[in-house]
């Protein structure tokens, strides 16, 4: 039972070309009713939100940005097809196709191929105060008579124009108003498109001319594919494109020649210029931003703001709520004191898991603002423009700069950020490195080992040597896994690099705290329950099974030490070790201790690695917990230090020598060990098979560096 | 202008000039730059190189494109300045 129009509301998809300012008006249009999902089956966002018309609500469907409706990546043919009501959704109601007055030509291509679809259409034309400032006019009467739809000029930021906007919007619904251009394609093609489609038409083929011009010019398109049951009119269309390529270059260039001349010609109509638009002020400001010395030196000065940026200013926040969610967890213990179980389900369990998610968002929320400033000001087209040839030679894109700088910070706004490559294969190449990058949450491991078996031994000069050494081990491994993955694994065309180096605007402020405030949302509900989930699950694993009569076992166990080898040791760190070794997860890191000692762990450390699941930095405090000092040590607790000094193997050789150190070191340097990162690859990627992928890889990875260092190192070198 | 038809851009001086002609025999047409403008006939001018050599960015028509050299390298050019 089909509800009208009215009681539904009206679906609108905002589509244009990138950077034609549609994700500006979608912000004015929506403002805080966005919402980001996923389109079925793919990692394409769908990115939606309501506004009010006049006749009822419209829902607006922020399309991904197209410069063709022949996409080349996955992610446009996700972008096209929603534009025509394929990939599983409803056909829109209407187009809202966003055209830039200053970039006239380009824009009218994109729009040119909307003709064919079929759908009501009204054009918003924005940058049109760019072009009023130039002195310039633009005739929109003459522009909406040569389309035959009504073009609305707006200026989002200021609001102009939007009311306008969804009334157009209705009217072009309730008209059925659809374009009706005429491109002027030769003869020689018009001719065989009726010829052909008075054939098919014949046949009982419903389709329409355009859909038959396209299948003649490109084999490639889809109308091919459907007439394969027909092979007396596949050779018809063979015979017309051989007759009409014999004479021309291919059928694709025609087309594009086609209509980039029928773009020309509007513009020329509409635009009352003596020449081009002003680019004075953006070519000055490219002068010294994209020079070959300049534009260096201030991209490494504006990446050294973005990375301390996240790494520094993110700290104190993230200190913040870490001493947040102490003072609930302080609050609500005591209020649990009698049933200890759930007192350690609801405060090592829940609050941990989200302290461990909500500890992340200021990183977030910083990065992708500067990255909203940043694209806003046109600035990260010229980044990727500076940095290709570094990053593009291994399949990598100008554009991964960022995330890979950010994942030096952490991991996971790097790989979010990744979001701002168009291309899905070096998106996917980025965020399965990205991990390798040495975030500050290996720093404890590093100080910490360092500070116990470098340091003492050959002196601060070394010690500092060791630690800025470690920040390069995992950097020089992803070099060598991009070349490979690059060819292994990240199949499907690689989109080319053709960028558009758009004019320099002032970011906006709404435009910005939009993108924080969803991409902070976003995080939350999607990897974020991941990592609450994956918290729960580690510390059952940590705290079970467990008895009174086995917390009776240990307590009569410890009564029983003799006093030397009490020493120090509390009644209660002797219990949490005790149930730690006992624990599910103690019991697997003593099941695999084999596969670990040739790397130089015993069960204790391999349990503080499988402890460290959650968060590699938890591998400090859980050794302080299997060495007999509580859960409380950090890295530069001196008793931490000397416990792993003073630990031996069963035999009496000493546990931790400066190569079992190096080995450790260099295992968390290159490991996954890091539910968050897994979630956030999850999330991007939309599958748990490159999640699964990148903890294989790199747990590998660093398992066989790890063996290696320590076999070599206690051969070769002295030491230990 | 007296030029004869070059392959690809190979290493274009900045402020040069180019017309496209067409797509090399035998290369597959590489849609996305001609969707960008690079149509037969099309003129541009080569604006900047990137630090490392590549890519090149060119003026088409006002609008700045920037683009890697070895996916010029399917078109044939002329040089008209």
């Amino acid at each position: 039972m089909a509800r009208t129009v009215a009681q539904r509301g009206l679906t609108a998809a905002l589509v244009g070309v990138p950077n034609s300012g549609k994700t500006s008006l979608f912000n004015a249009l929506t403002g805080s009713s966005q919402k980001v999902g996923n389109y079925a089956g793919v990692t394409v966002e769908k990115v939606s939100g309501r506004t009010q018309g006049p006749d009822g609500p419209i829902t607006i469907i922020d399309v991904p940005g197209l410069y063709s409706m022949r996409p080349v990546s996955a992610d446009e043919t996700v972008a096209a097809e929603v534009i025509v009501g394929r990939a599983g959704e409803a056909r829109p109601d209407v187009l809202v196709c966003v055209v830039d007055a200053t970039n006239l030509e380009r824009n009218l291509y994109f729009l040119s191929q909307l003709s064919g679809a079929g759908i009501p259409t009204v054009v918003a034309l924005t940058m049109v105060d760019v072009v009023q400032r130039d002195r310039n006019s633009l005739d929109v009467d003459r522009l909406a008579g040569e389309l035959g739809v009504e073009v609305v000029p707006v200026v989002a930021h200021r609001g102009q124009g939007l009311l306008e906007l969804k009334a157009a919007i209705g009217r072009a619904v309730e008209g059925r108003r659809l374009l009706d251009i005429d491109l002027g394609f030769p003869a020689a093609v018009r001719e065989p498109v009726f010829r052909l489609h008075d054939r098919l038409a014949r046949a009982g083929v419903d389709v329409t001319r355009s859909e038959v011009r396209e299948a003649l010019l490109d084999e490639g398109a889809a109308l091919n594919d459907k007439l394969a049951n027909l092979p007396e009119m596949v050779e018809a269309f063979v015979e017309e494109r051989a007759r009409l390529l014999g004479a021309h270059a291919d059928g694709r260039t025609i087309d594009a020649q086609t209509r980039y001349a029928w773009a020309g010609r509007i513009r020329r109509e509409v635009l009352a210029t003596s020449g081009q638009l002003d680019r004075r002020t953006t070519d000055a400001i490219d002068r010294v931003l994209t020079h070959r010395v300049f534009g260096l030196v201030v991209f490494v000065g504006l990446m050294y703001l973005v990375f301390q940026s996240i790494y520094t200013l993110a700290a104190p926040l993230m200190d913040i709520i870490e001493a947040g969610v102490g003072a609930v967890k302080g609050w609500v213990s005591p209020m649990l004191a009698g049933a200890p179980l759930l007192q350690s389900a609801v405060v090592d369990g829940v609050l941990t898991g989200m302290g461990a998610v909500l500890v992340f968002l200021p990183q977030i929320c910083i990065l992708f603002a500067l990255i909203a400033v940043l694209e806003g000001t046109g600035y990260l087209a010229r980044a990727a423009f500076l940095m290709d040839r570094l990053l593009g030679w291994c399949g990598l894109s100008g554009r991964a700069f960022i995330p890979l700088l950010s994942s030096f910070a952490c991991a996971v706004p790097g790989i979010m950020a990744a979001r701002v490559m168009p291309d899905a294969r070096s998106r996917l190449l980025t965020v399965l490195v990205a991990p390798l990058m040495s975030c500050s949450a290996r720093l404890p491991v590093y100080v910490l080992l360092i500070g116990a078996f470098v340091e003492p031994v050959y002196g601060a000069w070394w010690a500092g040597a060791a630690l800025f050494a470690m920040h390069f081990v995992g950097l020089a491994f992803a070099v060598p896994v991009v070349a490979l993955l690059n060819r292994r694994v990240a199949r499907g065309r690689r989109l080319p690099f053709v960028l558009e180096l758009p004019r320099y605007q002032w970011p906006r402020v709404r435009d910005v705290v939009l993108t924080v405030v969803s991409r902070a949302k976003v995080f939350l509900t999607t990897a974020g329950t991941i990592i609450l989930v994956m918290s729960i699950a580690i510390w059952a694993l940590l705290s079970f099974p467990r008895s009174e009569a086995m917390e009776a076992r240990y307590r009569a166990d410890y009564r029983a030490l003799a006093a030397t080898q009490r020493g120090d040791v509390t009644e209660e760190n002797y219990l949490q070790m005790r149930s730690t070794r006992d624990s599910y997860l103690g019991q697997f890191g003593r099941a695999i201790e084999p596969v670990f000692v040739p790397a130089g762990f015993d069960w204790r450390l391999t349990t503080a690695i499988l402890a460290a699941f959650p968060a590699r930095e938890v591998v400090v405090s859980a050794m302080g917990i299997i060495f007999d000092l509580g859960g409380e040590a950090d890295e530069e607790s001196p008793d931490l230090r000397q416990a792993l000094k003073q630990a031996t193997w069963p035999d009496g050789r000493p546990l931790v020598t400066v190569w079992t150190a190096a080995s450790l070191m260099v295992f968390f340097a290159l490991c996954a060990q890091c539910m968050a990162t897994l979630a956030a690859i999850q999330r991007e990627t939309g599958s748990w098979k490159w999640a699964a992928f990148a903890f294989g890889y790199m747990t590998l990875l660093a398992y066989v560096a790890a063996v290696a260092v320590y076999q070599l190192g206690s051969r070769l070198g002295a030491g230990g | 202008m007296d030029s004869k038809p070059i392959a690809g851009l190979g290493r274009p001086p900045r402020g040069a000039r180019y017309r496209v002609l067409g797509v090399r025999d035998g290369r597959v047409c590489p849609e996305r730059l001609l969707e960008m403008g690079m149509i037969p006939g099309a003129e541009f001018t080569v604006t900047k190189v990137a630090p490392l050599g590549d890519p090149i960015e060119v003026d088409l028509g006002g609008s700045r494109l920037c683009l890697r050299r070895s996916e010029a390298a399917d078109l044939t050019f002329e040089r008209v300045g």
